[in-house]
This record gives C-alpha cells, structure tokens and sequence, in this order.
C-alpha cells in the first residue's frame, strides 16, 4: 500500500500536494530552477555573440548590461516583497521618482536629496506596517503609492530633465579592471543578496516568515518587524535603482520606469521564485533580470522586426515559465 | 536526577484553566500539572480540549480563566510563543510547524535567538543533528535538504528533535501532539526510549497520542480527558489499556435508541472494497450510513473522492464542517448562502427568481429553526450552530438523492445537534441517502451501518444494534478488523 | 459586526466624490462650463467603464486574479476592428464580430496559460500581453486607417446632452449588475471567487467559471478598443497605457474587492466619473499633473484602507 500517505487535512482542494522527494539522487529542483534562466541567459550571449563576434569584448559586455543594472536593483526589491506573499505595483514609479530627486537635487542640494531619498525609504517601510497592521492587499496600497509616486515626481520634474551631478555619471561609467561594471555590480549584488537572505541568520527568519508566517509566530518572530525589514530594504533598492538610471541617463524622468514594475515581478519568477512567499532567489532574481534585459537586445541581433520584439519577449517569457512545469513545480 | 533532587524541581501548572471558541466550551476549568522529568500521557477522543490545553502551555491561544505558574512564576495575560521558549516550553504541533523552504540547521535556528553571528550555521547543523543521531540512531535523513524534499515521517522526526534541542535556552517542558502518527514502528521505539532518557536529564514530555500502548510504555502518569474537562488521572503503573478506552469512552449520553432497520430503496454508492483490507462500501436510498475512526486514518478522504465521484450536476450534495474553508460564503446573506445549490432550480426564465429564492430561504430557516432575525443577515453574523443549520439546509433543499456529511457537528452545540439529528432521521425517511463522517463516535448512534476506518481503509462495519461507542473505539484503535 | 448596508457603502464614495467635483465644477464656472465638464467626463468614463468592467470580471474569480493584458487586447483589437473594416460603414458588423471573437480568444488564453502551465495569474497575463502588444504592431502596420464614418458618429451621437453610447454602457453596466445578483452564472462567479472550495462542494464547475470570466474580460476589453479607436479617430499603439492602473483602481473604489467574490457593477460608473471629472477639473485649473497623481493615490489608500474590514476569518 503505497497510496496512504495521507495529504494533510489542510491541504485544499485546489492545491497539488508536492509528493515528498529524496534530494541527492536526481538533480535538486531548486538549482534546475537557477539553471533554467541562467541556461537561457547563456544561450541569448551564445547566439548574440555568434551573429557579432565584436560584442564578445569588454565593451560589448558593458554596452550589453548596462541597463540592466538598475532593472536588477529594481528586481530584488521586487523580490523582497514577493518574498512575503505581497506584491509591489509602486516600485518601477518609485524608480522614476527618484531619478527626478537625484536629477534636480542631488548636484545642487544634496542635503534635500538626501532627506527625500531618506523619507522614500521611511514611506516603504510605512507602507509595509500598514499593510500587516491592517491586512490590507499589497497590490492595493502598492497600486496607490505608484500614482503617489508619479504624482511626487512630476511635481519634482514637470517634464523629463534635470541634470545628474558627475560624480554619479562617472560612476556608471567607471571602467572596472577585467570585468566590465555592469558585471561587477551583477554578481557582487547576487552574491550580497545570497548572503544576507539565504545564508544570514535574520535572513532566514525572513525567509521563514515568509514561507509559514504561523510558524514564524509560533517561534517567537514579530511579523511586523519582519514587513518593516523587507518594505524597507526594498525602499533603499529602489533608491540604489534611480541613482543607478540616472547615472546612465543623466537625467532625471518622472516615465521611464514604470515597466520596472512588471518586469522585476518577471524576474522574480524567471529566477524561480514565487508568489505563495519565502520561495525566492536573490541569484536567480538577478539572473532573471539580466535575461529579461538581455532578450530585448537579442531580439534586435537575430534581426527580429521590431513589430515582434515585444511578442517575442512574451514567448521567452512563458517557453522559461513553462520549463518550470516540466520540472515540476508551479509559480503559485 | 541527583541534581534536580538537589534543588526544587520546576513545575509547570495550571489551575482551573478556561477557555471558549464562541459558543464551544473547549476547556471547562481544566486543571493540569507537570514537573520536570515526568512523562505525562494526555489522552482523550478527538475534541476533547487536548489540543487547546496544549496551546494555551505554548503561548499560542490565549486563555479566558484560570491560574498559570512555571517554576513559580505567575504567567500573566502577554504569554507568547516568545515567552513560552523563554520558560522552555516546546511544542511539536500536529500540523508540523517547520519551514518548508529551508533546511534542517535554518528551521532550528528559527526556535533559537541565539543562534546568529559567525558560524551559526554550523552550530545549529551541528545541534540539530546530534539530537537527531540522539533521538533516531540510523535515522538517514540527508542532512542539507530543505524541510519540502523530506518524507512526512523525516518531516516530523526532525520536528521532535528541534523541539527537544537546547542552547542558552534549555528545553524543559516538551509537549509532543501525535508524535508518531507518520513514524515507523522502529522510530516510534526510539522516541519513547529517548523520551525517558529525556526525562532522566530533567526534561519534561506531555505525550499527546491516540496509540494507547505506547502512552503506557513511556508515560508516568495518564491524563485523560472527555470534552474539555479531566476526567481521570492515574499513574501508568498497572493501568491497562481497557481502563483508558473505558475512561474515554464512558459518554454520558447514552447512544441511540433502538436502531430501527428501515426498508432500504435503490442502492446509491457500491464501492468494491479489496478482499481481506478493505471492506465494499455500500449506502442505499433510506440509509444514513457513517465514517467513523481516529483523526486521520483516511475516513474524510473518502467521502470526498465518493463526493466527487458521485458529483454531478444534481446528483450528490455535500455539508462541510469545516465551515469556515469549504462552506461558507463570508459575503453573502444567509438567503445567498442556502440557495446557491439551487440556483437553477429556482431560475424564472432567464434570471433567480427573488421571490422563489426568498420563499426557500424562509422556509428553511423555519424548518431548520434557525435563530436569526431576518435571511438579509451576513451569514457570518450567526453563532456557527445556525451557520451549520444553513449549510444543511442548503444540501437538504435541493433534489440530491445523495447528502455528504463532512462532520459537519464539528462545533456545534448539543441543542442544535439534536434538531439536526431529528431532520436527518426524517429526510431518510423520506428516501434520501446520507454519507456520514464525524469523529465525535456517539454521533454515529444517528447511523444504520457505520464503517471503521483504520489505516486509511474501511475495515469494520458494524449495524443496527451493533453501533455502539464502545465498539466503535475499539474498532478505530484497530482492535477487531474486517467484520 | 457589520450589516449589509455599510458593508456596500465604499462604493458610493465615488459617486459621493463625482458629485462634489460637479458641483464644485459649477460652482467656480458659475454655471458656464458644467455642461461641457459633465459631457466630457461621460465621454470618457464610457471607456473607463469597460476596461473596468473586464477587470472586475478576473478580479471577481478570486484572490490573486488579475488582468495585466487589459491595454494589450484593446489595443489588438482596435487595430484588428479598423483593418477588417477599412473604414467601410457596410464591414462595420463584421468588424464588430471579428473583435468580439478575438477578445474572447485573448481571455480564454490568459486562462489557458494560467491552467496549464501553472502560472500565476499576474504573469500569465503579463506575458501574453506582450504577445498581444506585437501582434497589434502587426495587424496595425504602418498607417493608420481611419475608422468608418459611421462608428465615429456613433461614438458622438448626442441625443441633446446625452451621449447615446454612455447611455448604453448605463444600460450594460446595470444589466451586468443584475446579472451578477441574479443570473446563475453571477452567482456561481461570485461564489468561486468567494471560496473556491466551498464553492466546488456547492456543485459548483469552478474552472468553467473561471475561463468564462477571463473570456468575458477580453471580451469587454476588445470591445473598449472598438469604439475608442471609433471615437478617437482610428487605432494608436499606446491607446491602452493608461488604462492598465486605471482599470484596477476604478474597479477597487468602486466596491468590488480585490479579494474576490464581491462585485459591484454600478459603483465603476461612479469611481469613473470621479476620476475623469478629477481629471477635467485639475485640467481646467491648470493644476499640475503631477497634483493629480498625487490625490488619486493618496484617495486610492484612504479608501481601502477604510473599507477593509479587519479580517475576521481564521
């Protein structure tokens, strides 16, 4: 009698039990989770260099990842947030916003930059203590602090402008020895956010909370304290995003974010992650990023008529989504 | 031993303990004591306030009355799950309550504050698995895996063995909730072995279980409760196991009247049943046939796949008792909430007649007697009682010749259950077929055939004048099979 | 505990708040521009309305169902609705079909991909709106095509200050009402979105419900794209941009829980008005647009967070 192991009675009709599986004899799941973007990441260079051998360079790697910089920065304040079950609507305005503050500002009066950067990141941790203390949806509130958000930075910056001051500019534009900038940054931000959310003993906690706020409580965690960590890390992410953008673009934009929202969500899940809270993965998050980053340029190599590019992305989005299903495990 | 004898040996004690979920009384002025180094046994049938006793010790549910002291200490009204660590009080919960994204050394860390900084990783694997080699010698579970990729048997030893870890906070009073339902006959062995050893070093164990023989083995003393009061306590020396289940299973109300055998119509369910496990389950037009046996042994996953085998537009309906998850729909008036099993029926050409819909509701809240002042009411403004009574009424309007019962008493006061009762004699009467899970035993004297189940399968019918609670206990703990 | 009535209130904010603007509009015009500010706010709550209408629709299935394709299928469809007719009066009720097809096709994929490979809602959507945005560009091509004469009159028909079309989506707006309260499907939407597992053990086919509010999404959409483009004056790759926030935000206040399993069809036109007349006056004023951002988010927070109700579930 193999079938009698029992599914919890809590278990709801809707919800597929995992059957309990032996890691060591096939291949964890979670790292064929990794490996799924970062395979497509590495087949997207393959074919990009292969039609251009000249980007296989310093400069070609740099000109390549640039943008992505700020997309990962936005990413892993995507993830945060995902992490706990929530979602954030607000952060590719936030982004946005902060490039405007940064643009006006930062040369000028960096004081009263840094103080409106400073009460940003307070706003996102607030945000976060209303939401647990009222248990509000997070894809509300987020949802209204994305026309907050705009409505700031358009106050800010009318229209697109501004000036970044040079010491940012030319830190974007730093040449690194050997490894281009955007690379640099890519895996020391892998490498941090691994290391103080999966390898950290408060990160854990998190992570835990997470996964099982019941457990979590039970052990004696606050979960508020846990949503003022997260909302608020993700606030400072964020903040590291515009500074990132408007280094690149030296100005400032109340627009030219807002598709950080959805595409740091993508990333989040491309890098097996998921919604139900503490499956995320600060390595596969930055991996995500890159490729969703990354595929826009691929398009334009392989010749892709622009009409398609967008369509396309699409299709790269679910072919990887749909790779997750083969291996087993669903993004809910 | 010979240090604890030295100095005043921690107890941990409640008095009077209360505690009410709405109009369930789950703890009636229990009182409960422990003192370090006992093994206490807490049995009781399901229901019988175990559970709330454990949480009210674990800081997880708050209690309405009652005296509360560890090792002296007052325990005031802000008791948490923080504080209860801090006391060293442990919980292994029956749901399990490990992470299921992170490791053996992650989970253990969450129970302890003080594994951080440098090198806690280490310190918490090496924790974790020394009370694992400890507790379950050879016990091959993979020491990197993540809490997901582990059997429910691995699943809940590691649980046992965080539990009873220690750090700056020692573990002093381990309360364990069937720990052993999903363990093997070897781990179970060495758990109980390691429980006295345990105790030997001063440690507390409240062994919370339904497998009696082991309460006897390991236990010094047996607690044994009926419906949120104690209702004996005996030392385990010599007690057998007769004693107990005729403690548990002394109800006061007395089952059924005489069973009488109604003339049964069509048969409705026909399962073919396997030969020497399991026995075929039938259930005909007129007859209320039950599921009954110990939490977990497989009765409510069978009345759901012969629910949903039976499914059909029209053909079978359900009454859940978990009200809260799979019945009611919190937004919805009670009218809404009864009629929408029957929402086709009562269309008027394109659109629900209003009328005919309230004309249903109204009669149903007389028929079932439901105390509410008007069917416009939310649902989930009446006492769970009456939010039961519509979920009934709601399967009992419609034509289904079949009516699941998802233990839907769960909860429910005695005055209620009576009128349930009643209107289920006289719908089998009438020719209807009902499907019967619960697991209070002495509402099974409402069945003509009740089926035990034991081991995730069917393996005693008992009938008619047969259906008594004293058989139906020994048949859940397996005692008689197959007849 | 609650009663019904208050817990229905929310919604009437909008409506409350439409009010006040209107008559704030007439009071600082003295009169002079109400007429106008009210016939500009219809005009364009009619397509805030239906984009609404097809997010209220996913929002209802249940918690966690959302609908990021909702500017890519009206944009699709425009561009498919102006090709088929080529700006012919008599290719009008074929076009008509053509996007009505079309939009359910889009909706039952979002499901189809939601079911199949298992993806959350959010993304599911959020991928294939990119298919949907290309496949815009595609049918688009490179000119505009103006849209037939007669749908862009239509589109403007006023029978004295009443815009014929805001008149029908009234009239669509309160059937769809009646329909949730009163139709089977309604109330088995409502329903699954409520509980779906109480739902499947009130004998109810819940993915059958869930598909055919994702088709009935794109359904509504599409026909957005249809008479925008009419209205507008032919098909524009961002027509659908603003619409995608905006849906989610004129559907919350105007009563419908993100939660699932609770609608309110009438309280979109409310909310609608509310933003549009928001829009109009701020406009009027000259108020930076920034301002008004600003205020639409602030209003979005006060009222779900005075409407949410502390859970009470456990």
């Amino acid at each position: 009698m193999s079938e009698v192991v029992r599914p919890p009675p809590s278990v709801g009709i809707g919800k597929k039990r995992q059957p309990a599986r032996r890691a060591g004899h096939r291949m964890n799941p979670d790292h064929l989770q990794l490996a799924l973007p970062f395979i497509a990441l590495v087949v997207m260079l393959v074919v990009i260099f292969a039609i251009r051998p000249a980007a296989f360079s310093y400069f070609g790697f740099g000109l390549l990842f640039n943008l992505a910089v700020p997309l990962i920065l936005a990413s892993m304040a995507q993830m945060l947030v995902i992490c706990l079950g929530d979602i954030d609507l607000s952060v590719g305005n936030f982004v946005g916003f902060v490039t405007c503050v940064v643009a006006v500002f930062l040369r000028d009066k960096p004081f009263i930059a840094m103080l409106l950067l400073a009460a940003g990141i307070v706003a996102y941790a607030a945000v976060g203590v209303l939401i647990q203390l009222r248990s509000l949806p997070s894809i509300i509130v987020t949802l209204g602090m994305s026309f907050v958000w705009l409505g700031l930075a358009l106050l800010i910056l009318p229209s697109p402008g501004g000036t970044a001051p040079d010491w940012l500019t030319a830190t974007m534009a730093l040449q690194t020895p050997w490894i281009p900038l955007p690379l640099v940054i890519a895996v020391a931000l892998a490498a941090a956010g691994h290391w103080l959310l999966k390898r950290s003993a408060y990160g854990v906690v998190l992570l835990g909370a997470g996964a099982n706020p019941r457990a979590a409580a039970r052990a004696g965690w606050s979960l508020l304290q846990a949503r003022i960590m997260m909302y608020g890390t993700a606030g400072g992410l964020a903040v590291l995003s515009g500074l990132a953008l408007s280094g690149l673009t030296t100005s400032g934009d109340p627009n030219i974010a807002p598709t950080y929202t959805l595409l740091g969500v993508g990333a989040v899940i491309l890098g097996g992650g998921s919604f139900t809270g503490g499956l995320v993965s600060p390595v596969g998050t930055v991996v995500g990023a890159m490729t969703l980053s990354l595929a826009g340029s691929l398009l334009s190599f392989l010749n892709v008529p622009p009409v398609w590019q967008v369509g396309a992305q699409g299709v790269i989005l679910f072919l990887v989504l749909a790779g997750r299903v083969f291996i087993g495990r669903s993004g809910r | 031993m010979a240090l604890s004898t030295l100095r005043e040996r921690p107890t941990l004690e409640l008095r009077a303990a209360a505690k009410s979920f709405g109009p369930v009384r789950a703890l009636r002025g229990t009182d409960f004591s422990i003192v370090a180094g006992d093994v206490v046994g807490l049995v009781g049938h399901n229901g019988a306030g175990k559970s709330t006793l454990m949480n009210i010790i674990a800081g997880v549910v708050g209690r309405d009355a009652g005296d509360f002291l560890i090792g002296g200490t007052a325990i005031g009204a802000d008791y948490s799950p923080a504080k209860a660590l801090r006391h060293g009080v442990r919980c292994v919960f029956q749901e399990l309550s490990l992470c299921r994204n992170l490791d053996l050394a992650e989970n253990t860390r969450m129970l302890h504050a003080s594994l951080r900084g440098f090198g806690w990783r280490g310190r918490a694997g090496r924790l974790i698995h020394g009370m694992l080699e400890d507790i379950f010698p050879e016990h091959g579970i993979p020491l990197r895996a993540k809490v997901e990729d582990l059997s429910l048997a691995e699943r809940q030893m590691v649980e046992i063995a965080r539990a009873y870890t220690d750090t700056d906070l020692p573990a002093r009073f381990v309360i364990l909730d069937e720990p052993t339902s999903s363990l093997g006959h070897e781990a179970t062995a060495q758990l109980l072995r390691f429980i006295r050893r345990a105790a030997d070093r001063g440690v507390a164990s409240i062994l919370i279980s339904h497998r009696l023989d082991e309460i006897l083995e390991v236990c010094d003393r047996v607690v044994v409760m009926v419906d949120g009061e104690v209702v004996g306590r005996r030392e385990a020396a010599g007690l057998r196991r007769r004693d107990l289940v005729g403690m548990m299973g002394h109800i006061e109300t007395p089952l059924a009247e005489e069973a009488t055998r109604r003339s049964l119509g069509i048969k409705r369910i026909a399962t073919p049943g396997t030969p020497g496990q399991e026995l075929p389950i039938e259930a005909s037009a007129g007859e209320v046939v039950g599921f009954a046996g110990l939490d977990g042994h497989g009765q409510r996953e069978r009345l759901r796949m012969l629910f949903f085998a039976a499914g059909g537009e029209g053909e079978a309906a359900y009454v859940a008792g978990d009200r809260g998850a799979e019945g009611v729909f919190p937004l919805w008036s009670i009218c809404e909430n009864m009629t929408i099993r029957s929402i086709a029926a009562l269309r008027d050409g394109l659109l629900i007649s209003r009328v005919r819909e309230r004309v249903m509701a109204r009669d149903w809240v007389d028929r079932m007697k439901v105390k509410t002042d008007g069917i416009d009411r939310l649902l989930t403004t009446l006492s769970g009682g009456n939010q039961q009574k519509v979920l009934f009424a709601r399967a009992l309007a419609t034509d289904a010749p079949i009516i699941f019962l998802d233990d839907p008493m769960r909860g429910v006061d005695v005055g209620t259950k009576q009128e349930v009762y009643r209107m289920i004699r006289e719908e089998a009467a009438a020719g209807r077929c009902f499907v019967w899970f619960a697991s209070e035993i002495e509402e099974m004297a409402n069945c003509d055939t009740v089926y035990i189940f034991h081991q995730q399968r069917a393996t005693t019918r008992l009938q008619g004048t047969e259906v008594t609670s004293a058989r139906i206990v020994q048949a859940s703990f397996g005692e008689d099979a197959l007849v | 505990m609650q009663s019904h009535s208050i817990r229905q209130s929310p919604w009437l904010f909008g409506f409350i708040g439409a009010a006040v603007l209107f008559v704030a509009t007439i009071i600082v015009s003295r009169g002079g521009g109400a007429s106008a500010t009210f016939h500009a706010a219809m005009a364009f709550s009619i397509f805030s309305v239906l984009v609404a209408i097809s997010q209220m629709l996913v929002i209802t299935s249940g918690p966690g169902n959302i609908d990021l394709s909702v500017p890519a299928v009206l944009t699709l469809c425009a561009y498919i609705g102006m090709g088929v007719m080529h700006g012919s009066n008599a290719w009008i009720p074929v076009g008509l079909l053509v996007v009505a097809a079309v939009g359910l096709l889009a909706g039952a994929f979002n499901y189809a991909a939601i079911l199949l490979l298992r993806l959350p809602p959010i993304i599911a959507t959020l991928a294939s709106s990119f298919v949907f945005q290309s496949l815009a560009m595609n049918a688009g091509g490179d000119a505009t095509i103006k849209p037939p004469s007669l749908l862009s009159a239509f589109t403007s028909l006023s029978v004295g200050p009443v815009s014929v079309l805001a008149v029908l989506v009234v009239l669509l707006t309160i059937g769809l009402a009646i329909g949730l309260k009163r139709s089977l499907f309604g109330r088995r939407l409502l329903a699954t979105g409520q509980s779906e597992a109480a739902a499947r053990f009130a004998g109810i086919r819940t993915r059958q419900v869930r598909l055919i509010s994702y088709a009935g999404a794109g359904l509504f959409s599409g026909l957005a794209g249809f008479l925008l483009a009419g209205f507008t004056g032919g098909a524009a790759l961002n027509m659908g941009d603003t619409y995608l926030m905006e849906s989610i935000a004129v559907v919350v206040l105007g009563g419908t829980s993100v939660a699932g399993g609770q609608a309110n069809a009438i309280g979109i036109w409310g909310s609608a008005l509310f933003f549009n007349l928001l829009t109009i006056m701020l406009n009027s004023f000259r108020t930076p647009v920034g301002l008004r951002y600003l205020l639409t988010g602030a209003i979005i927070i006060l009222i779900v967070t005075a409407a949410t109700r502390p859970l009470t579930r456990t």
